[in-house]
């Protein structure tokens, strides 16, 4: 085992030098980070001498063995834009995005299942299609037509709605549903961690990115429930179950679903990497101000010391997830701990 | 029934649980598509930046609504001999954190403008000693005479020497040093409002200075304003609409409609100073970009006059800006030059344009690339896909090239100049037309002159002209030679000036507010109803 996790680690290093190598070759095709840092009218030979100041004359392999050296002691450099340590930066963004990827992973969890565990039991039963049929949507709407679609009704439409009344007996303004289309909400810090999750308008500001990041694992959850169960509800020993007389509920959930488990934990173990990592578009659509949206301005401005430490960043989250889901597989697969070579080609 | 009322009860629960807390009055939320990058006043020369630090920090003159210079921590000043220009100071102004401004601070500002890692050290070109006189009267001697030595002083924000000196914050950040600077996150400037917290894109709030020295003429009746970049544009017109922002910009063109249906929205649109213009290479003997081989075709004007007549901007104009521009016929907004009405755009003619394609050389046209950005002016890509028709019909082909600016500017601007044929748009800093003759009209030189003049047109006279500009004194004379100087750019078809790109703000009905043409926004002439 301790071997094991030895070997990992000095792959995951490998990985995460490759991540490095890879980005630094593609800055060189973003366009000059000089001419988004100066106003339009420095001169040519100031231009010329920042460049020369930021290094960025020297060859790639130079710039790269400078990175290399200063993330290594932590010092991802300061930000060309915003003139301020990236680390801090990216510390200081970390929250909004864990957060929110934390909430939607828990929120397909939840809705996923059980909707998996209704369409499996109830192939052919009119609210199971439905299900599906919405299940559709999630997987072919791009997440930003999601959010604005949400955005539209939650926020536009039921602020400028009219009041509704209730049987003639009192009116119900539909204007107190409203959910905020941008941002947040207030937040509380409790040593550097800001979090939205202690306030209202906090919880609230959640609601719609988390719905708009989470819809597609939630589909795909559903989904892969539902087919596990299929396959599950066929096998004998359910059928023997069933002769021995065991109450459906018992069957459905103390057997069945309790063997669907197994791959949906993996997926959703893999998923989770995919969700902090895809956070880019939900966070630009809500201005959540998370990492990823710090990323997609830092494209538009050739922020370079931004760029490469988010991509290192998220390159370290997908290893320590895959690094922990592979010790999963050990855990739960007694064959893996004697075949040991084929763990490692999990990655 | 007893069910329907319990739902309605929990909906009611729900609700109560779910409503904001009730608005503070006159708190005041807008948003911008981006945020400053820094709070540092000359760590970058750029619109948005230094507008939302005029909030904060002042210079030694402001600019009114029709951007009019007036007194700010200047009272007066005058023009002792033709190179040296005498500033007196206000009297009685006090920084936000209670010190004291006078002549130290202003020759400490001037120094620290013009250190390493300043990006508006232009604020200060020419100037070779400032002196100090008395503690609130300051001389500025310049290497030339320069009659419009404060014009950009709007924006050359005064600091306060003690505090910069307190907090270690005597030079702007340089981001080669890799440290950060005090003034990157902190401010004490002399304007009506200050900082109260900021998370750099994420929220910004400030509120009004009780100490600012002009508060008895003070316009808004703002106690809290709160920023909040959102980068979405569909999102930012959502959030004004909904009610959460009380003014946000810009407007997205296709959404102006929308925001003007509304009840409860406006959008104030009007004329930038930016004018939008195409450029065409004359200065490679061979055309980049073009199946013509061994020449230049653009050195040929009647192939220059032929683009220029092959353009429709009207067309533009009602198409593709939706009403929001104003087609030009000179490189600099009409409302920075005072003759400018004297100037008309030459008639949208395609068949005068193919007869000179065919008197010069090309009876089936030629083939050209187009260099376009894709995310700075206003529908800039889409301008350049209507110019590629619009040629394509006098039998030019176009190939078209449209990218984001960080790749588009690094492509064109000099030194690697590899473009033949392309989109800008400029606006004078200094709000006159020296700066624009200076920078994209004058044959470009070791020295800085034509560093914008990508295209490479040159004429000398216009060069003798842009000098003498520079230091003529007399308003009059000085006229003349700025229409002189457009006449012939004009005549010689150097570049084809499109459009003033419009501004368009979007607010809520109950606030009012003043929409200056430099798109810079000044929270002090904000009124919430």
């Amino acid at each position: 085992m301790v071997a094991f996790i030895i070997r990992r680690f000095i792959q995951s290093l490998f990985v995460m030098f490759v991540v490095a190598l890879v980005s630094f070759a593609m800055f060189q095709f973003i366009g000059d980070p000089v001419n988004q840092m100066v106003g339009i009218e420095t001169s040519l030979a100031e231009r010329a001498a920042l460049r020369e100041r930021l290094g960025l004359n020297d060859p790639i392999v130079v710039q790269f063995w400078h990175f290399i050296l200063n993330a290594v002691s932590g010092d991802f450099g300061i930000s060309y834009q915003h003139k301020r340590p990236v680390a801090d930066m990216l510390l200081e963004r970390l929250p909004a995005t864990l957060e929110l990827s934390a909430v939607s992973a828990l929120f397909s969890l939840l809705v996923g299942i059980p909707m998996g565990v209704y369409t499996g039991l109830n192939r052919d039963g009119f609210l199971a299609k439905i299900f599906l049929t919405i299940s559709l949507i999630g997987i072919s709407l791009p997440t930003f037509l999601i959010g604005i679609l949400l955005i539209f009704v939650f926020s536009v439409t039921l602020a400028n709605a009219p009041p509704i009344s209730v049987f003639g007996l009192f009116a119900i303004d539909p204007s107190v549903l409203q959910l905020p289309s941008f941002g947040r909400g207030t937040v509380v810090e409790i040593g550097g961690w800001r979090t939205g999750l202690l306030t209202a308008d906090g919880l609230k500001a959640l609601i719609m990115p988390s719905i708009t990041l989470g819809l597609f694992q939630l589909t795909l959850i559903m989904r892969l429930v539902r087919s596990e169960m299929l396959e599950v509800l066929r096998t004998d020993y359910i059928k023997f179950a069933r002769a021995r007389g065991l109450a459906n509920r018992a069957i459905n959930f103390g057997h069945a679903l309790k063997n669907t488990l197994v791959p949906v934990i993996t997926i959703t173990g893999l998923q989770v990497g995919s969700i902090i990592a895809f956070a880019i578009i939900t966070e630009t659509v809500f201005q959540w101000p998370g990492m990823g949206q710090m990323f997609l301005q830092a494209v538009q401005n050739v922020d370079i010391p931004i760029m490469a430490a988010y991509l290192m960043l998220i390159a370290f989250f997908f290893v320590i997830i895959n690094l922990i889901v592979d010790m999963l597989y050990y855990v739960v697969d007694p064959r893996l701990r004697v075949d040991t070579g084929k763990a490692a080609g999990h990655g | 029934m007893r069910k329907t009322l319990m739902a309605a009860a929990a909906v009611a629960v729900l609700a109560g649980a779910f409503s904001a807390p009730a608005a503070e009055a006159k708190t005041f939320r807008w948003a911008f598509q981006g945020d400053a990058q820094s709070l540092d006043p000359y760590s970058l020369n750029e619109t948005f930046t230094l507008g939302l630090l005029g909030n904060v920090y002042e210079g030694l003159i402001r600019r009114d609504e029709n951007l009019k210079i007036e007194p700010a921590l200047a009272e007066s000043w005058e023009i002792v001999e033709p190179t040296r220009w005498r500033f007196h100071l206000r009297k009685g102004v006090k920084f936000q954190n209670g010190n004291a401004f006078n002549a130290d601070d202003v020759l400490f500002s001037a120094d620290r403008v013009r250190a390493d890692g300043s990006d508006l050290k232009t604020r200060l070109a020419g100037v070779t000693e400032i002196v100090k006189v008395d503690d609130y009267t300051v001389d500025f001697v310049t290497e030339a005479p320069n009659p419009i030595l404060n014009a950009e002083w709007a924006t050359w924000y005064i600091m306060d020497k003690e505090w910069s000196e307190a907090n270690g914050a005597t030079a702007p950040t340089d981001v080669t040093k890799g440290k950060e600077n005090y003034a990157t996150r902190n401010t004490n400037g002399t304007g009506p409002f200050m900082v109260v917290s900021r998370e750099t894109d994420v929220k910004t709030v400030l509120k009004p200075y009780d100490g600012w020295w002009d508060n008895a003429n003070k316009k808004h009746n703002l106690t809290e304003v709160v920023f909040t970049p959102i980068g979405s544009d569909a999102t930012r017109v959502a959030a004004l609409l909904s009610g959460e922002i009380d003014m946000m910009y810009p407007v997205p063109v296709q959404d102006m409609n929308r925001l003007e249906k509304d009840p409860n929205t406006d959008v104030l649109a009007g004329p930038e100073l930016r004018t939008i213009f195409l450029g065409m290479d004359q200065e490679y003997d061979e055309l980049l970009y073009s199946n013509v081989k061994g020449k230049n075709p653009f050195k040929d004007i009647r192939v220059r006059e032929a683009f220029y007549r092959a353009v429709d901007v009207e067309a533009i104009k009602k198409k593709i800006m939706r009403g929001l521009s104003t087609p030009s016929a000179l490189m600099i907004s009409p409302f920075l030059f005072s003759r400018s009405d004297e100037f008309k755009r030459p008639d949208y003619d395609p068949e005068k344009s193919k007869k000179l394609l065919a008197d010069a050389g090309y009876p089936n046209g030629f083939e050209v690339g187009m260099d376009c950005p894709n995310n700075r002016y206003v529908n800039d890509e889409k301008i350049c896909q209507a110019v590629v028709a619009m040629l394509a019909k006098v039998g030019v082909k176009v190939d078209l090239l449209a990218q984001p600016k960080a790749q588009y500017f690094a492509k064109i601007l000099r030194p690697k100049r590899d473009t033949s044929f392309y989109l800008l748009g400029w606006t004078p800093g200094s709000f006159d037309s020296w700066n624009v003759l200076y920078n994209i009209i004058a044959t470009p030189a070791d020295d800085g002159r034509g560093k914008f003049n990508v295209g490479g047109y040159s004429n000398a006279k216009v060069d003798e002209l842009t000098a003498k500009i520079l230091s003529e004194t007399d308003a009059k004379k000085r006229d003349q030679m700025i229409f002189d100087a457009y006449t012939q750019l004009n005549d010689d078809w150097g570049y084809i000036p499109l459009h003033q790109q419009g501004l368009a703000w979007g607010k809520r009905s109950n606030v009012s507010l003043a929409q200056r043409a430099d798109n810079q926004f000044m929270l002090y002439y904000v009124k919430v109803n």
